[in-house]
C-alpha cells in the first residue's frame, strides 16, 4: 500500500494525493520540486504523451489512486523543446498537475450532486473482433447446421453478419471520428472542451474565470501582436529580397527572413515543439511528406527548416502572402483552374524536384485535416514522380490545445482566435530518414509505406480510408468488394460448382 | 462551442430509456453522444442520409436494409428513443435475465425478438412472410453482379423448400426460427460493450 505523501503543490489537502508516473529521461529534480509521488517507470517508446502507455504500463493496475503520466517529450528529455526560457518543465508539470485536479474536483463535484459523469472512451465503446468474413460466415453456419462439411451454401442466418457489422458501425465506427476533435479524459480548463462542465464547485469556476480572464486579456492581445508583426515581416521582407538579383545573397537572405518569421508565428502561437531526428531534414530535391491536422503544420515545418510549398493561389490575406514569398524563392502555386489536371500538377512538381538547386517541396498527402489520432489515405500523385521521399510525423498534445481545424464547423478566422486562445500547442515533430520507390512497387504501395512509417512514429492509427469522405461519398467499388466476397461464401470458387 | 451540453438527456428521460431497452446509464449516455455526432443538422433527429454519411454502413451490402429497420412505417426520422429502442435488440442477453419472470414484457434482446429483427430484414413488404420474389431481391443485394439470375433463383428455391412446412412456398416467422433454432443467435446478434 503506498504511502501517504504530502500533496503536490497547488493542490488544496482535502483533494486525494496524486501520483506521477515519468519515464527515466526526465529530470528528476523537476517531479521532486513539485513534492509528488514519482514512479520510474520505462515507456515503451515512441508514442508520445500517452495515456495509452499508462493504460499498458502493469503496475499501474494495482493503483487506485490517479495518476499523471509524463513522457520525456516536450519535458526537456533528450531533445530540449524550442522555446526553453519561457515554458520549463516544471512549470508544465505544474499546469499537467493543474489539469489533473480540476477533474478530479468535477468526478468530486458529479458525486457529490449524485450525477453519474459522462466519460469520453478513447479507446471505442463497443468490442470488435478482428475477424473476415468468411470466418464469421463459416462459424454462424457451423454453428447451426448438423452437416459435417464445409461446402458452400446460402443459409438464412448468413444474414446475421452483415447485421451485425452494421449495427456495429452504427455505434461506432472507424471514419466519422477522424473528423471531429478528440474527446480528452481529463480537463484542461477550456469551457469549450468538457461535455460535464456544469458539474463544477465554485473554486473551480474561480479558476477557470481566472483562466478566461489570462487567456483573453493577456495572452490574446500579445499573440495578435506578434502574428501581426510576423506576418508584415514577412510580406515586406520578401518583396524587397525579390528585387536582388538572383545569386547567393537572394537565397541567403531569403532563406533567413522565412526562418525568422516563421519563427515568430510559432512565438505568436505559443507552440512549444520537439524536434527529433533532425539529422533526417529534408534536402533540395526531395519531397516532405507530413500528416495534416491543421494550417499551423506548415508553419511548424518552415520554423525549421526551408521548404517550397505547394498549394492553390487564394485570395485575400492568403493570396497576398503567397504571391510576395514566390517573389524571394520559387513556391509552387497553382491557380484554381489548374489544381484538378493531374498531369500539369504531376509535371511541374517533377520539374520543381529536378531541379537540384531548388528547394524540397513540404505537401500534406492526405488532402485535408484530420484530428491527429489516425492517418488517412495519402494521394498517391506526389509518390509517383520519383523523388526522394522525407516522411515527417507531426503529433500534437490535446491537453493544452486542440489544434485540429474542423473546417465544417468553424472558419478560418475562428479557428485562429481559438489557437490562440488556447494555453498553448505543443507538438512533436519526428523527421524519418528517406524511403525511395522500391522497384517492385506501385505508387499506391509506396504510398502506405509511408503512412505506415509516419503512423507508427507518430503513435496514430494507420486507416485505409479516404480523408475525403468528411465531404464525398464513399465509392461503390468498396461494397462490391464485399458483395465479391460473400458469393464466394454461398458458390465458392469455379471449381467447387461443379460438385455441389 | 459547447453544443453538447445544452442538449443533455434529462434524468427522466435516462430512466425511462434504461427500463425499456435495459442499456446502464452510462452506456446511454455514450450513445446519446453518438446519436448527436451524427445528427448533422442538430435537430434531435436522424434522417436516411445521416445513416449514410457512416462510409462503414454504406459499403455494407445490406445497408440499405438496416438503415430502414430504424424508422417506423412511413416515416423519415427517428429520433433518439427510437434509435435506442432499435439497436436495444443487439445488447447482449445477461445471465439473471434468462430466469426473468413471465408476466412482464419481453425484453428487447431476447432470443425471439433478435430473430425477429433479422426475419424483418428479409421481410420487404412486411406482411410477415418471407416470399421467394423477397428472399431474391435480398440475396441479389448480398452477392452484387457476382451470380446468375438463374443460380439464385435455385437456391432460393432450395431455401424456400428446405424451410417451409405448411405448403405455402414462403417462409413464415415459426418457419424460420424452426430452421435456425440451432443457430447461436445470442452471440451472433449481440454486440458487447466495453464498459
Amino acid at each position: 500500500m503506498p504511502s501517504q505523501q504530502s500533496p503536490p503543490v497547488g493542490l488544496s489537502p482535502s483533494s486525494r494525493p496524486c501520483t506521477i508516473l515519468i519515464s527515466s529521461q526526465v529530470p528528476q529534480q523537476t517531479a521532486v520540486l513539485a513534492g509528488c509521488r514519482c514512479v520510474l517507470v520505462d515507456f515503451p517508446s515512441p508514442s508520445p504523451f500517452s495515456r495509452q502507455c499508462c493504460a499498458e504500463n502493469p503496475s499501474s493496475s494495482s493503483w487506485n489512486e490517479p495518476y499523471l503520466c509524463l513522457h520525456s517529450q516536450g519535458l526537456g528529455g533528450e531533445e530540449a523543446p524550442e522555446d526553453e526560457g519561457s515554458w520549463g518543465g516544471l512549470e508544465v508539470l505544474l499546469t499537467l498537475c493543474l489539469f489533473q485536479w480540476a477533474t478530479l474536483r468535477i468526478e468530486r463535484g458529479a458525486k457529490e450532486k449524485n450525477h453519474p459523469l459522462y466519460k469520453p472512451y478513447v479507446n471505442g465503446i463497443i468490442a470488435k473482433e478482428p475477424t473476415s468474413l468468411e470466418e464469421e460466415i463459416k462459424e454462424i453456419r457451423r454453428s447451426g447446421s448438423s452437416k459435417a462439411l464445409d461446402t458452400p451454401e446460402f443459409e438464412l442466418s448468413d444474414i446475421f453478419y452483415f447485421c451485425r457489422k452494421g449495427i456495429e458501425t452504427i455505434m461506432d465506427d472507424e471514419v466519422t471520428k477522424r473528423f471531429s476533435a478528440e474527446e480528452l479524459e481529463s480537463w484542461n480548463l477550456l469551457s469549450r472542451t468538457n461535455y460535464n462542465f456544469q458539474y463544477i464547485s465554485l473554486r473551480l469556476t474561480v479558476l477557470w474565470g481566472l483562466g478566461v480572464l489570462i487567456r483573453y486579456c493577456f495572452l490574446l492581445p500579445l499573440r495578435i501582436a506578434l502574428a501581426f508583426t510576423g506576418i508584415s515581416l514577412l510580406v515586406v521582407g520578401t518583396t524587397v529580397v525579390g528585387y536582388l538579383p538572383s545569386g547567393r545573397w537572394k537565397e541567403f537572405l531569403s532563406k533567413h527572413i522565412h526562418l525568422m518569421c516563421y519563427r515568430i508565428c510559432v512565438r505568436a502561437l505559443t507552440a512549444i515543439i520537439t524536434y527529433h531526428d533532425q539529422e533526417n531534414r529534408p534536402r533540395n530535391g526531395g519531397i516532405c511528406v507530413a500528416n495534416h491536422t491543421s494550417p499551423i503544420d506548415v508553419i511548424i515545418l518552415a520554423s525549421d527548416g526551408y521548404y517550397a510549398m505547394v498549394g492553390q493561389i487564394h485570395g485575400g490575406l492568403m493570396g497576398v502572402i503567397q504571391r510576395a514569398v514566390v517573389k524571394a524563392c520559387p513556391h509552387v502555386w497553382f491557380e484554381r483552374s489548374e489544381v484538378k489536371d493531374r498531369h500539369l500538377v504531376a509535371k511541374r512538381l517533377t520539374e520543381h524536384v529536378q531541379d537540384k538547386s531548388k528547394l524540397p517541396i513540404l505537401i500534406f498527402p492526405e488532402g485535408t485535416c484530420i484530428n491527429n489520432t489516425s492517418v488517412m489515405m495519402f494521394k498517391k500523385g506526389s509518390f509517383a514522380i520519383g523523388a526522394t521521399v522525407y516522411p515527417v510525423a507531426i503529433k500534437y498534445d490535446p491537453q493544452f490545445g486542440e489544434a485540429f481545424w474542423n473546417s465544417s464547423k468553424y472558419g478560418m478566422v475562428t479557428y485562429l482566435l481559438r489557437m490562440m486562445t488556447s494555453w498553448a500547442i505543443v507538438c512533436s515533430v519526428w523527421y524519418l530518414p528517406p524511403m525511395t520507390r522500391q522497384p517492385e512497387e506501385d505508387a499506391v504501395q509506396f504510398a502506405n509505406r509511408v503512412k505506415s512509417a509516419i503512423a507508427r512514429q507518430g503513435g496514430l492509427v494507420d486507416l485505409l480510408w479516404d480523408g475525403g469522405l468528411k465531404r464525398e461519398k464513399v465509392k461503390d467499388t468498396f461494397k462490391e468488394e464485399q458483395q465479391k466476397l460473400y458469393s464466394k461464401t454461398i458458390v465458392g470458387n469455379h471449381e467447387d460448382r461443379s460438385r455441389s | 462551442m459547447g453544443s453538447r451540453a445544452s442538449s443533455l438527456l434529462r434524468d427522466e428521460e435516462i430512466e425511462e430509456i434504461k427500463k425499456e431497452t435495459g442499456f446502464s446509464h452510462s452506456q446511454i449516455t455514450r450513445l446519446y453522444s453518438r446519436f448527436t455526432s451524427l445528427d448533422k443538422g442538430e435537430n434531435g433527429t436522424l434522417s436516411r442520409e445521416d445513416f449514410q454519411r457512416i462510409p462503414e454502413l454504406a459499403i455494407n451490402p445490406l445497408g440499405d436494409r438496416i438503415i430502414n429497420a430504424f424508422f417506423p412505417e412511413g416515416e423519415d426520422q427517428v429520433n433518439f428513443r427510437g434509435f435506442m429502442r432499435t439497436l436495444a435488440h443487439f445488447r447482449p442477453i445477461e445471465d439473471n435475465e434468462k430466469s426473468k419472470d413471465q408476466n412482464g414484457p419481453e425484453p428487447l434482446n431476447s432470443r425471439s425478438n433478435k430473430l425477429h429483427f433479422a426475419f424483418q430484414l428479409y421481410d420487404l413488404d412486411k406482411d410477415d412472410k418471407i416470399s421467394r420474389d423477397e428472399l431474391l431481391q435480398v440475396l441479389r443485394m448480398m452477392v452484387g453482379v457476382n451470380i446468375s439470375d438463374e443460380q439464385l433463383g435455385s437456391i432460393a428455391d432450395r431455401t424456400i423448400q428446405e424451410a417451409d412446412q405448411d405448403g405455402d412456398s414462403a417462409i413464415s416467422f415459426t418457419e424460420f426460427v424452426k430452421v435456425l433454432e440451432k443457430v447461436d443467435v445470442e452471440q451472433k446478434m449481440s454486440i458487447r460493450f466495453l464498459h
